[in-house]
């Protein structure tokens, strides 16, 4: 286990910056995740924390040591790779026992561990089969073993879970969370799927051309996102973001397509131009009209099991909303809509800051 | 109908690559006086006799192993120095790897010929002449472009996040090209192999100018100088032709799996 600590840390390919002055400490023993649309980073931090690519500038520190001119093997940090990246001339025994062989482990330490490992992972009937007759469920559970056996002080991830099934992924998330449990290592993970970064970690940072937008818990996250790109990219389907104006400033008074709403916000939006969000499950579509409700019409619906989202017009602009199962919507039919004032973010529009 | 079209081709072709080496194989087991008769079918009379005449002297057992030896150490020195160099091309951060592998192709353009009389200069120079030494270091020059490219390609198929694992693993560049790399792109290193072994057993010029004697000529060369001042022995050339073709086909027989792995890889998806 090892605290990871970032200063100042750059790194260019070329003339493209990939990530700028990064500084960031993940705690030790803690699930921390990186998130973000692709090309933003995020597998160069992983990258630069195992030792494979090599930071322009900055340090980094694992505890109170400098590991920027160690070597991957000198560490101490392991690795699942998206494509599980195993041995294909290995079994699995051979597999997982490469990391310890390497290190020069004596033969029955070795054994003995492989047996654990493979044990923990539920393995045992698989260890004298060659990757290529494995099933992907199987060549992740391999990868991990193979990264867990040498008890590392920093588990790093990179999309482990994005070449399986949907089925065989939710599944797996159970499984990382309870081997997190017996281990107790520090682990850092990158994905592109904010639902499974909401779902597994501790702490995520949102990251966006090499920059951190904002880094907390996922509720911190959900509930408060610091800007309209973490707002966007935080929560599925993502949110629906309507342009409105301010008309008075304390108390804040805001037209919002044509609705007059007095939302809670911490400040006061500087300019008067301001993008107002709602997440598609607070704004409620059906026929019955209510305080403080709206026309819209229906454009398309879609069912989502226990409720159904439904696209709708909104004054000419298209939003999402959430509907229930039997309220029996139509394309084209005009209904009402309504969402509670105080759950809405507002932002300023120039900025995407949140106010 | 299309059965035997594709029969028929198949037979075509398989009688155009053997015909030579059936020819040959035929004429060394023919009786001298019937040697040029054509069409060169089976002799009634078989005789083997040309192989006891060429086994008879002990010169051809030491031209056997001269090019045993050259094209076997041209072979591993080959392998060795082509995977170091491919690996780097292909899984190491360096730049310009094209000007690189562009250069080391130029060397395969010059046509031997033109190549041939500094090279004699060179080895000469060396005290090189004559040895087995002095055309290891020639074939393994002229055969690098051909296993650094073959073996570039193998290892550049090989996804890099294998290499990258055996680096976190906790190997140094040269174990995991040991322990992963090579093992790993197996086929692609037995092919490339088992190509330059043919390239140093068959080469001729080289041979032929950087030899003088017994104690380093390799067999074409050998046998190219098989006629003597009044006759050309046809029978003898055909055995020794029949006889130092067997390692190759064995080699190839051996390794067939292997090779056509290698020759296909990556043609379509395993």
């Amino acid at each position: 286990m090892a605290e990871i600590r970032f200063e100042k840390i750059e790194k260019s390919f070329g003339n493209v910056t990939v990530i700028r002055e990064l500084d960031l400490a993940i705690g030790e023993g803690e699930f921390f995740t990186f998130v973000g649309p692709s090309g933003c980073g995020k597998s160069t931090i992983l990258n630069m924390i195992a030792g494979l690519e090599r930071a322009d500038r900055g340090r980094i520190f694992f505890d109170d040591t400098m590991v920027n001119d160690l070597s991957p093997g000198d560490r101490d940090v392991a690795m699942v790779f998206q494509s599980y990246a195993l041995y294909p001339h290995m079994t699995v025994r051979e597999n997982l026992a490469f990391p310890l062989r390497i290190r020069k482990t004596c033969k029955e330490t070795m054994n003995r561990e492989v047996d654990q490992i493979a044990a923990l992972l539920g393995l045992e009937e698989l260890l004298s089969r060659k990757p290529g007759q494995l099933s992907g469920g199987q060549r992740q559970r391999v990868a991990l073993g193979r990264a867990i056996i040498r008890r590392p002080k920093v588990f790093l991830m990179d999309e482990p879970l994005s070449n399986l099934d949907a089925r065989l992924r939710v599944e797996m998330r159970a499984e990382l969370k309870k081997l997190r449990r017996e281990l107790g290592i520090t682990i850092v993970y990158v994905t592109h799927d904010q639902e499974e970064a909401l779902s597994l970690s501790d702490r995520i940072a949102v990251l966006e051309s090499g920059r951190i937008r904002q880094c907390g818990t996922a509720l911190d996250l959900y509930l408060r996102p610091a800007d309209i790109f973490v707002a966007g990219f935080i929560g599925t389907p993502p949110m629906n973001v309507v342009r409105g104006t301010v008309r008075e400033k304390s108390p804040l008074v805001i037209d919002c397509n044509g609705r007059i709403i007095s939302p809670l916000t911490e400040n006061s939006p500087p300019k008067s131009d301001v993008l107002v969000g709602i997440r598609p499950d607070d704004l409620a579509v059906s026929h019955e009209q209510e305080k403080g409700s709206f026309r819209v019409t229906v454009s398309e619906i879609e069912p989502a099991g226990p409720f159904n989202w439904v696209d709708v017009i909104w004054n000419g602009v298209p939003v999402r909303g959430a509907a229930r199962r039997d309220e029996g919507l139509v394309p084209g039919e005009k209904v009402y809509a309504v969402f509670a004032p105080e759950n809405v973010l507002v932002f300023d529009a120039e900025s995407g800051n949140r106010t | 109908m299309r059965k035997t079209l594709f029969y028929s081709v198949l037979l075509l072709v398989v009688g155009y690559c053997c015909g030579p080496y059936l020819w040959q194989l035929i004429t060394s087991l023919k009786p001298d006086g019937e040697l040029t008769a054509l069409p060169p079918v089976f002799p009634e009379r078989v005789t083997f006799s040309h192989y006891v005449s060429i086994f008879r002297e002990s010169r051809f057992f030491r031209i056997i192993l001269n090019s045993a030896a050259v094209a076997s150490v041209t072979t591993v020195l080959s392998i060795v120095i082509g995977s170091l160099a491919a690996f780097g091309l292909a899984k190491l951060n360096l730049r310009r790897k094209g000007v690189i592998l562009g250069f080391v192709l130029s060397v395969s353009m010059f046509p031997p010929i033109a190549t041939v009389c500094p090279l004699y200069l060179v080895i000469r120079a060396l005290g090189l002449r004559d040895t087995w030494w002095g055309l290891v270091l020639t074939y393994t020059t002229f055969s690098l472009p051909l296993s650094i490219w073959t073996l570039t390609g193998f290892f550049a198929r090989i996804p890099d996040e294998i290499y990258l694992a055996a680096r976190v693993d906790g190997c140094s560049p040269f174990q995991a090209l040991c322990r992963i790399m090579l093992p790993v792109a197996a086929p692609g290193v037995f092919t490339a192999a088992i190509l330059v072994f043919i390239f140093a057993w068959n080469e001729f010029l080289f041979a032929l100018t950087l030899t003088s004697t017994t104690a380093s000529r390799t067999v074409p060369v050998a046998i190219a100088l098989f006629p003597g001042l009044h006759e050309i022995p046809w029978g003898d050339i055909a055995a020794a032709s029949v006889v130092v073709t067997v390692p190759l086909l064995a080699l190839v027989f051996l390794f067939q799996r292997r090779i056509v792995e290698g020759l296909t890889a990556g043609a379509v998806k395993g």
